[in-house]
């Protein structure tokens, strides 16, 4: 088992160096499917946040009451329920940007984001740090979200949260806001992120991560 | 999915029962809870985007009226066995003076890339479309999806004589049925097009065995 | 009849699940190095997913019309067990079929695509014929898909890739030409 991490560490491993998305490529679906808009990026990053949560909380909370063959199901009993409430939240206050994340805000079950902090973090540490690592961990998505979503926005259609920014001539590179795009943006900053690390050169591999996080459940 | 973790004690069944149990309980009171306070907000919203489409397709009409389709016709009540919520239904809307001013219609096809969902207005005295508003399009953004946005696409339909016939623009005769389709998104227009055509069809003879209230 | 081959075309090549729609895209980027392991996924997927829409619809008719927001708990909760069933069934069944499969099988429940097919046939209205051709147009354009990204990769692997772009990178840009080549299926089926 390695060293012991702080709060801080908890806190702030997430939201880049570890970031769920753009190192440990996990939660791709919703990452590619909703971020032609900002807003749409916003409002799913939101989403998932409160969902990963609130089920790191509870799964922590109860940890020692559920036993260990049943433990797979009851965590996605628990991310079930708060996706649902999630779901109707959303339809009842933002009727628009619901239509629009459509039947990705009910996927957010299966982002495997969730079920992998659950089963490699909130299972076994106490409910503060659970907390910690989720407010990181959904940092991050939403660091990456933002990112993707901006970058799209921006070429796709001209505008940043609706707001047009280019003025009446410039012609949108549609492709952006299509499939494509999508797997063409998030393979640009991949790119991007491979050069830095090529220019920083050979790293000692130091995993800063408790031990199971490092599996990458597919 | 079962992996043992190393030391797993042996846990009784019923324990694995009762916690997957009064976990499914515990989630499905959280959900139903919600539920209750998004429900009227949810509803209240389809509501009213269902009926600003309406008043929309139709020119502002007084008040209107929920017609089911039914094999013998249309009817005020739903056909039997058939849950209201899911069956097939026109609106009839009636001016200020109680005189119906038309049906609106919602119709549902494929288009160029999925299914377009649509609303139009139709008067069959006169066998005048009123009006068109698209509700749901999966269409190429900026292409497209111009049946939705552009305003003097939609605004093509106001008054066409059905059957609809869709014609380059600039390159009609002037027939009222024409409508002018827009610019590298034909196959989208002409589905618009087929869209109301093929649903007319369907519902013209029911129209002309329906004896509206008010009418002359 | 041409409506069922609408939406079994629609699914597997102008709507693909894969590369327009973005479900089931972890085990695309995970399991598509080589072309038997990805033609086994494609192939298990494809089972599991006529499966789910058998059982979907018959949760859809009898039992969740009365509580819809149930639904999502109803659905995860079949799909889990399902896949853990037709697990323990192939295990007992053809023990050498478990051994070839055995890994990915598992790996379906967190699979966007088997939570997806759920949905989408359930806010589309599908009836048992419409969901069964909508499941295997869905399984054949993800297995499609599969196949396409690990003959392509099993080519680069002898190719000398920069090394920014090894890993995730490269794949990421494949799979965006992939998907730019399927967009040309779009208006295939419009009259």
């Amino acid at each position: 088992m390695s060293a012991p991490t702080t709060k801080r560490e908890d806190l702030l491993r997430g939201v880049w160096r570890e970031n769920p998305v753009l190192v440990q490529l996990l939660g791709l679906c919703p990452t590619l499917a909703v971020t032609n808009t900002v807003a749409n990026s916003l409002a799913m990053g939101l989403a998932t946040f409160f969902v990963l949560l609130g089920s790191s909380i509870l799964v922590s909370s109860v940890k020692r009451v559920v036993p260990h063959q049943v433990r797979i199901s009851a965590y996605i009993l628990i991310i079930a329920t708060f996706v649902t409430m999630a779901d109707l939240v959303l339809a009842a206050v933002v009727p628009e940007i619901h239509k629009a994340l459509g039947a990705f805000i009910a996927l957010i079950v299966v982002n495997c984001i969730i079920l992998g902090r659950q089963e490699a973090f909130a299972s076994k540490r106490p409910v503060g740090r659970s907390a910690l690592d989720a407010i990181g961990s959904g940092g991050g998505f939403m660091v990456a979200l933002l990112l993707m979503g901006t970058f799209r926005e921006l070429l796709g259609s001209g505008s940043l949260l609706g707001v047009p920014l280019f003025g009446r001539g410039y012609e949108p590179w549609v492709v952006m806001i299509l499939p494509p795009g999508g797997f063409l943006t998030l393979g640009g900053i991949l790119l991007l992120l491979g050069w830095s690390r090529q220019r920083r050169g050979p790293q000692p591999r130091v995993r800063h991560w408790p031990h199971g996080v490092a599996t990458r459940r597919a | 999915m079962t992996t043992e973790a190393p030391g797993a004690r042996d846990v009784p069944s019923w324990r694995l029962l009762a916690t997957l149990g009064v976990a499914g309980a515990v989630a499905g009171l959280l959900v139903v809870l919600v539920q209750g306070w998004a429900e009227p907000r949810i509803e209240s919203h389809r509501a009213a985007v269902l009926q600003g489409a309406i008043m929309n397709v139709l020119g502002e009409p007084a008040r209107y009226d929920t017609l089911y389709v039914t094999d013998a016709g249309l009817s005020r009540r739903p056909p039997p066995g058939i849950d209201a919520g899911s069956a097939d239904r026109v609106y009839l809307g009636y001016d200020a003076a109680g005189h119906p001013v038309g049906y609106a219609i919602t119709a549902a096809e494929p288009g160029f890339q999925d299914v377009i969902r649509l609303i139009f207005g139709y008067e069959p005295g006169s066998g005048e479309v009123l009006g068109m508003q698209v509700l749901e399009n999966k269409e190429t953004p900026g292409l497209g999806n111009k049946i939705e946005k552009d305003a003097s696409f939609v605004a093509e339909f106001d008054g066409a004589r059905a059957p609809l016939t869709g014609v380059k623009a600039g390159a009609g005769a002037g027939d009222p049925g024409e409508v002018d389709m827009i610019t590298g998104a034909t196959i989208s227009s002409r589905a618009v097009i087929a869209i109301i055509n093929h649903r007319l069809d369907r519902l013209e003879p029911l129209f002309r065995s329906y004896v509206a209230e008010g009418a002359p | 009849m041409a409506e069922l081959a609408w939406i079994l075309l629609s699914a597997m090549v102008v709507n693909n699940f894969t590369l327009a729609l973005f479900l089931g895209l972890c085990p695309f980027m995970g399991v598509s190095a080589r072309v038997a392991t990805a033609l086994r996924m494609g192939a298990a997927n494809l089972f599991v997913l006529v499966i789910t829409s058998v059982s979907v619809w018959f949760l859809n008719e009898y039992i969740l019309s009365r509580a819809p927001y149930l639904r999502l708990i109803a659905f995860i909760v079949v799909i889990a067990s399902l896949v853990q069933v037709v697990e323990m069934a192939i295990k007992k069944l053809s023990p050498a079929l478990f051994r070839d499969l055995g890994i990915y099988l598992p790996l379906i429940t967190t699979n966007c695509a088997i939570l997806g097919l759920a949905i989408f046939q359930t806010n589309r209205g599908y009836g048992f014929l419409e969901g069964l051709f909508f499941a295997v147009g869905a399984g054949l354009g993800l297995a499609l898909a599969l196949v396409l990204m690990a003959s392509i990769r099993q080519r680069t692997e002898l190719s000398d890739v920069p090394a920014l772009a090894r890993g995730m990178g490269l794949v990421l840009v494949i799979a965006g030409g992939l998907s730019l080549a399927f967009m040309g299926f779009a208006g295939l089926l419009s009259t």
